[in-house]
């Protein structure tokens, strides 16, 4: 498990499946939801396992979820902004 | 009409930086795109934004990156951050995408500085939510101060592995245990290239690092084989030593690490030849000694080249800038032999003691091969037995994503295009140079056909479908 440093407290809040999680201005929005203790993300649209964050850079593309209706944004990729939604399919 | 730069340059990370700060510095007309909202690219990641005070935690070299960054904040590039480069094709034309907005810039010279990423760990268990690669962790540190607390166990080889060990040690962190998968045999092979090692930036640092991580963590050297277990996420992590003794750890998280590779997909869909790398075991572009391909006009600087390391970076981003700007400047020519010099000392420097590490932390067959039921390809699902079964029949790497869609998932091939062409040459006797890599094709990220008929309207295009 991850957990932030006391120095990094959370500043914000977003909505991910429609429950309040605090996040920190600056980080991405797959940050935020491992800090909440989540790791899977989604289902495989092959087999329909949980996928969750690989490698958080950009290029495993197994942290989609629905950032504020868009489907499919990588949630590594996108930093985390006051009310934001965000809707996984663990 | 698409948008126009002098030089653009791909990647905010140290090469692209060096390279895009000196054009601007020359008076060209430089564009920098980046993916990331912020610039330092993955070394440098989150260095403006940081939740470390400055010096603290993550250590020297990573704080040094504000250097190059406040460098570049000073000259008078175009930044275009939070932008992806989707395409890339012989006449420099650049396919972007921003904000859900799709949208295209030519240039006279461009200057690819797309870094690296994780080497693939194909082991039994890696697409379970919790495991993550090194990297990620290591960015997780950096963007948002998060360190793992409990459960958790970092496994593989190469300097990023007791770096990122050393750093969650200096924030509070706690690994339950670290499993060394460097082969005892690959000291043989390193042994030569230790005294250039030994005198090189590396060295002493390195040294220092092992010995800190070891007093903090326990770790477990000469691991021969890993898994992953678990039904909906991991549970526990099992492996095998050398001598045959075997251990399980029940986690909730499992950091891998075995090195990085160039990320090559952009490069290699402008068509930018390639070559395997047997001392790296990866793809390398073929480049002269100012990073120019054999695509006019396109330049790779950086990891994306062949890794080096960030210093080595900073510096090949510089001499592919200088060749950009005699080539749009000629009358620079004078005032440019100086700074080459320099960047060639600099490099010659950075780049000593580097065969040590490549010899040191070659990964074992083992985990790069992966058997039977353990995915080669994450998205597609596809076991590295069906790549094996289907080996025979192929032509190569292009005609199996045809058979079973390994490679034409989301990733584009990053997370599986070395294991299959490695998978595919073990299954024939052949070297992977003799089979090669997947064919590349923009987008070498995916695009929404929305995003995509989003593009401003080409006159020229137009003209040759609409005859009335």
């Amino acid at each position: 498990m991850f957990r932030r440093q006391p120095e990094t407290a959370a500043t914000l809040s977003i909505l991910v499946d429609g429950k309040p999680i605090p996040a920190r201005a600056g980080e991405s929005v797959a940050a935020a939801l491992l800090a909440a203790g989540l790791s899977a993300f989604r289902r495989s649209p092959v087999s329909g396992v949980p996928r969750g964050p690989y490698c958080l850079m950009g290029a495993c593309y197994d942290c989609l979820v629905t950032i504020d209706g868009q489907p499919g944004r990588q949630a590594c990729q996108v930093p985390v902004a006051s009310g934001m939604r965000i809707e996984t399919k663990p | 009409m698409s948008e126009t730069a002098e030089l653009a340059v791909v990647g905010a990370g140290p090469a692209g930086l060096a390279a895009a700060a000196l054009a601007a510095g020359f008076g060209l007309d430089v564009a920098l795109i980046d993916e990331q909202p912020g610039p330092g690219g993955q070394i440098y990641r989150g260095i403006e934004t940081s939740p470390h005070a400055p010096g603290t935690v993550l250590g020297e070299d990573y704080w040094y990156g504000a250097r190059p960054v406040r460098a570049f904040r000073r000259s008078r590039v175009r930044y275009l951050p939070s932008t992806a480069a989707w395409s890339l094709d012989r006449e420099r034309e650049l396919g972007l995408l921003h904000a859900g907005q799709a949208r295209t810039l030519a240039a006279k010279r461009v200057i690819l500085a797309t870094g690296a990423i994780e080497r693939p760990i194909p082991i039994p268990g890696w697409s379970l939510p919790g495991v993550m690669t090194a990297g990620g962790a290591q960015i997780l540190l950096k963007t948002a101060g998060m360190v793992p607390h409990s459960g958790t166990v970092l496994a593989g080889s190469g300097p990023l592995l007791w770096l990122l060990a050393w750093q969650i040690g200096r924030a509070g962190g706690k690994l339950d245990a670290i499993l060394d998968t460097t082969p005892k045999s690959n000291w043989r092979r390193a042994w030569p290239h230790l005294p250039a090692f030994a005198v090189s930036p590396y060295a002493l640092k390195g040294l220092r690092l092992r010995l800190a991580v070891g007093r903090r963590f326990r770790v477990v050297s000469g691991v021969v084989a890993l898994a992953a277990e678990g039904q909906e996420r991991i549970e526990a992590v099992r492996w095998q030593g050398a001598d045959g003794s075997e251990g399980r750890l029940a986690v909730d998280t499992l950091l891998l690490h075995q090195g990085v590779v160039p990320e090559t997909n952009l490069a290699m869909a402008a068509g930018v030849p390639h070559r395997w790398e047997e001392t790296r075991l990866c793809f390398e572009p073929v480049l002269d000694a100012y990073g120019d391909t054999e695509v006019p006009g396109i330049a790779i600087a950086g990891d994306g080249g062949g890794i080096l390391g960030a210093w080595a970076a900073e510096e090949t981003g510089r001499l592919a800038a200088v060749a950009a700007i005699r080539a749009l400047r000629p009358d620079a020519a004078e005032a440019l032999r100086p700074v080459e010099a320099r960047a060639r000392r600099a490099l010659a420097h950075v780049e000593r003691g580097r065969a040590f590490l490549d010899a040191l932390f070659r990964p074992a067959e083992r985990f790069r091969i992966p058997e039977g039921e353990t995915l080669a390809c994450r998205c597609e699902e596809i076991a590295a037995g069906r790549v094996i079964e289907a080996a025979s029949m192929a032509t190569g790497p292009n005609q199996l994503k045809a058979y079973l869609r390994c490679g034409m998932g989301p990733c584009q091939g990053r997370m599986c295009g070395l294991t299959v062409t490695e998978l595919m040459a073990k299954a024939r006797g052949v070297s992977p140079a003799a089979v090669g890599h997947y064919r590349i094709r923009p987008p070498v990220k995916p695009l929404t056909v929305a995003e995509l008929a989003g593009l401003p309207p080409d006159p020229v295009g137009e003209g040759a479908v609409n005859r009335d």
